[in-house]
């Protein structure tokens, strides 16, 4: 049997030739994200800033502004409905209330009972309530997982490598993230919880990339010491692209199944883990080794601590 | 490492078949795992609300309530212990500004009152840590205090008597799958699943059931009570459907603490749903008392502070029951029979969050979230074969018995899986080719730098496994972290990657590397196409 490769054998790309190309082209691009995310905002759902949501199914098509009334009679704020294709599934969004923190549960029992009133044969398919306070702490608590996993894995990576290592991993992640924001501002796909775990599998999908390449700087490092960075760098990018070509692939592969036939509740979340698989492995490859380049890493970084220990000894040696 | 100590091999194979075994009855329904013999194992994956179907109900307990409550309690204890005999006078009580303080008619008394007090403020438990402070002020005023301890203690409390209450209202049979824990300091987290339908929860949590019958007071002048004023010894307090207010007298007759059993019922004249309950045998003989004692007066019955009805005592009720009637419809009445003999909830608790998702939709996810993971499972397997042929099926294998044992694990730990877990599953299967992928390359590698099948497959492993330690520790930090710091979705997401992580590593080296060295032993291969 052929077996499949998608990278041949005597494959050789130089990378790094068009590394300042591609810094400013990160650069520009994570710019527009967050400025896209500055002008546009981010469409956060009730996880974030509280407020309600019903999802429901009547019977038979019903007429959305008809819909809108109903619940606007209600009193409960100004509701924003959108329609799921057939007329027939609706999700009505209602802002955070005022007056106690309780009230957000009070509304989608409000809302759920003039459904069941009015529209014989409606189902509520999905409803949340979540209080300000309880938002306040979901919201909190997401940039807390998020920042705490990219420090943590950076000071990982740091004493495991060296620190440049960690300062490039971790603006390879700044990068990833931001471009992601950026992805949802433009689509304004609605930002839950779900979405904090994307980003979260963004972050360590992009990282089991990076260490992997790190990994083979490393290793080479060590092996050609008489070797110069660039020349160096792409060796190890060229040595490690079969690899990051096949992972990259598989794990894309598997994403797009489960955005094509998976159930549209996650498809937020597939999709911007899909994105972020794309994002981050083509980050691992044009800035998380460039920036080694421009923070300086020597071949002597992975010495071993007896190697170096004569040399300090004679500076030192003064002293006796 | 084609030698492999035959306990190894062994060792391997049994954490495989107890994988494959615990992961199975998840695959079944659960009434024909009930039916299957007690040595096979019957572990199943239990499926999150937002799969199964269900309501989750996020509770708060208003602490300003509860510290008000307490205060009243406190201040009935105190009114107790300077009526025991010798009678200490004490007026103007009051349990304005967060104390409770009153003023003693005979000032001399101060240290008798203070000692009497003591039994009261004593801290419970082996460190004994007081509740209250007690102060003395101007010669003749007592002061008590709730210190921060006794009042932490005194939430603490509240918090697992109202968990327990709000469980047996909930389900006073025990038998549904309801989860109700504490969570945080003041926070009790409900999960029912299979309710989409989630109004007649959290009617029957809203209410604190605090039953009370007291006498009417008919002193009271009709239009003072219109006002809001009442008698001394007597407050004013609203008929719970809206028509108006009545005079009770503020001692109860008996109260809640007294029922043992309540039931939903009919009126025999009327037909109208009500609420039988019966007394314990201290409640029954004060109710008897009481009754005895005001023939021909009303008295009130009354529900957290409101009045239900206001019968007539046409004779004494010496058996021990009573009937509540008070225009309930049969749910309401049912809902309050529930709720009374769960007894009284020690705070309120207000719902901060709700989530429900129904049966149909939870149906429809995990239809789909099950055929795209098959779909996406197979999409790689096929990849990995037309990329690495052989070892490409050994990779395969180690896929199966991976996606077996993350079932299994979450089985056995009983973690939930939800829809964001499904995601992490794919992820997950994704990223545990990642350390075939890394060792097949590097066995490519080796042979293209023409060391022989066997050294190169021995090289492959050990050179790949540095790059495969260090991906995996990342992932687990980062999933570690959002396990801890995240919530819900994060968490369920998070689980499931931890998990992954752990035992694709053993099926991705371990269990492959066995596959390859069996091969080898067998066949003693000489070349090899990766």
């Amino acid at each position: 049997m052929k077996l499949l490769k998608l990278v041949p054998d005597d494959t050789n790309i130089d990378f790094m030739k068009v590394r300042n190309i591609a810094l400013i082209l990160s650069i520009l691009v994570t710019v527009a994200s967050l400025a896209l995310v500055g002008i546009k905002g981010l469409n956060l759902g009730v996880d974030f800033i509280g407020g309600q949501v019903v999802r429901t199914t009547f019977a038979q098509p019903v007429a959305i502004e008809d819909l809108r009334s109903r619940v606007e009679a209600l009193d409960v704020g100004e509701a924003s409905i959108q329609e799921f294709g057939d007329g027939k599934t609706y999700q009505i969004r209602l802002p955070r209330p005022d007056g106690p923190e309780s009230q957000a549960a009070a509304i989608t029992g409000k809302v759920r009972t003039m459904l069941q009133s009015q529209y014989p044969g409606v189902t509520v398919g999905a409803a949340e309530a979540v209080s300000g306070k309880v938002s306040e702490e979901l919201a909190r608590d997401g940039l807390l997982a998020i920042t705490l996993a990219m420090l943590g894995v950076a000071i990982y990576i740091w004493f495991r490598f060296e620190w440049q290592f960690g300062v490039g991993a971790l603006v390879t992640l700044g990068h990833d993230v931001a471009l992601i924001l950026g992805f949802f501002a433009l689509t304004q796909l609605q930002v839950d919880l779900n979405i904090v775990a994307a980003f979260l599998a963004v972050v360590g999908y992009s990282l089991n990339d990076t260490v992997v390449i790190y990994d083979r700087i490393r290793e080479n490092l060590r092996k050609f010491r008489k070797m110069q960075i660039v020349p160096m760098l792409n060796l190890s990018l060229n040595e490690t692209l079969s690899r990051t070509i096949v992972t990259s692939g598989s794990i894309m592969l598997a994403l797009a199944t489960l955005l094509i036939f998976g159930p549209d509740v996650i498809f937020g979340l597939t999709a911007a883990i899909l994105l972020g698989t794309f994002i981050g492995t083509y980050s691992s490859i044009y800035i998380s080794a460039p920036i080694l380049v421009w923070l300086g890493i020597k071949p002597d970084s992975f010495l071993k601590i007896e190697d170096k220990a004569p040399n300090l000894a004679g500076s030192d040696g003064a002293v006796v | 490492m084609f030698d492999l100590p035959r306990w190894k091999i062994w060792g391997i194979f049994l954490a495989i078949a107890l994988g494959i075994a615990f992961a199975i009855p998840s695959f079944f329904p659960k009434s024909q795992v009930a039916t299957w013999p007690s040595f096979v194992p019957r572990t199943q994956i239990a499926l999150g609300l937002d799969l199964a179907g269900g309501s989750q109900l996020l509770l708060e307990a208003d602490l300003a309530d509860a510290e008000k409550q307490r205060l009243a309690a406190m201040e009935d204890s105190v009114s107790q212990e300077l009526r025991r005999a010798p009678r200490i006078q004490a007026g103007d009580i009051s349990t304005s500004g967060g104390r409770v303080s009153f003023i003693l008619r005979d000032p001399t008394q101060l240290d008798a009152a203070v000692e009497r007090l003591r039994t009261l403020t004593a801290g419970v438990g082996l460190t004994g840590t007081r509740t209250w402070n007690v102060s003395t002020a101007d010669g003749n005023r007592v002061i008590m205090t709730p210190t921060p301890e006794g009042a932490q203690q005194a939430v603490k409390d509240a918090m697992t008597v109202a968990r327990d209450v709000v469980r047996r209202r909930i389900d006073p049979s025990g038998t549904r799958e309801v989860t109700v824990i504490n969570q945080g300091a003041n926070r009790i987290l409900v999960q029912v699943p299979g309710v989409d339908d989630p109004e007649a929860l959290k009617r029957l949590i809203g209410q604190t059931a605090r039953l009370e019958f007291k006498l009417v007071d008919l002193r009271a002048d009709q239009n003072q009570v219109a006002q809001g004023r009442a008698p001394a010894g007597s407050q004013v307090l609203p008929m719970a459907d809206g028509t108006g207010a009545i005079a009770v007298q503020r001692r109860a007759m008996v109260s809640g603490e007294n029922v043992s059993q309540a039931t939903q019922a009919f009126d025999q004249q009327t037909g109208a749903p009500v609420v039988t309950i019966r007394f314990d045998t201290a409640g029954a003989r004060r109710f008897g008392r009481a009754t005895t004692e005001n023939v021909n007066k009303p008295f009130a019955i009354i529900l957290d502070n409101k009045v239900l009805s206001a019968p007539n005592i046409n004779e004494p009720i010496l058996g021990g029951t009573a009937q509540i009637s008070g225009n309930f419809t049969v749910e309401t009445a049912s809902e309050l029979a529930v709720a009374l003999s769960s007894g009284k909830l020690p705070v309120k608790l207000d719902v901060i969050e709700e989530r429900t998702v129904s049966a149909e939709l939870g149906r429809d996810s995990i239809e789909k979230g099950l055929l795209a993971s098959a779909a996406a499972v197979l999409a790689v397997m096929i990849f990995m074969i037309l990329t690495y042929g052989r070892f490409g099926v050994y990779a395969n294998l180690a896929l199966l018995v991976n996606a077996f044992m993350i079932l299994a694990i979450m089985g056995i730990f009983g973690s939930a899986l939800t829809l964001p877990g499904i995601a992490g599953f794919v992820l997950t299967i994704g990223a545990a080719v990642d350390a075939n992928v890394l060792i097949n390359e590097r066995i490519r590698e080796e042979q293209k730098r023409g060391r022989k099948l066997l050294d190169a497959i021995d090289t492959g492993y050990k050179e790949a496994s540095t790059a495969i330690f260090d991906a995996n520790i990342t992932n687990t930090i980062a999933a570690a972290l959002m396990w801890y710091f995240g919530s819900g979705p994060v968490r369920g997401f998070a689980i499931v990657l931890l998990i992954g992580i752990i035992t694709s590593v053993f099926t991705a080296v371990n269990f492959t590397r066995l596959l390859v060295a069996l091969w080898v032993r067998a066949k003693r291969p000489r070349e090899l196409h990766i």
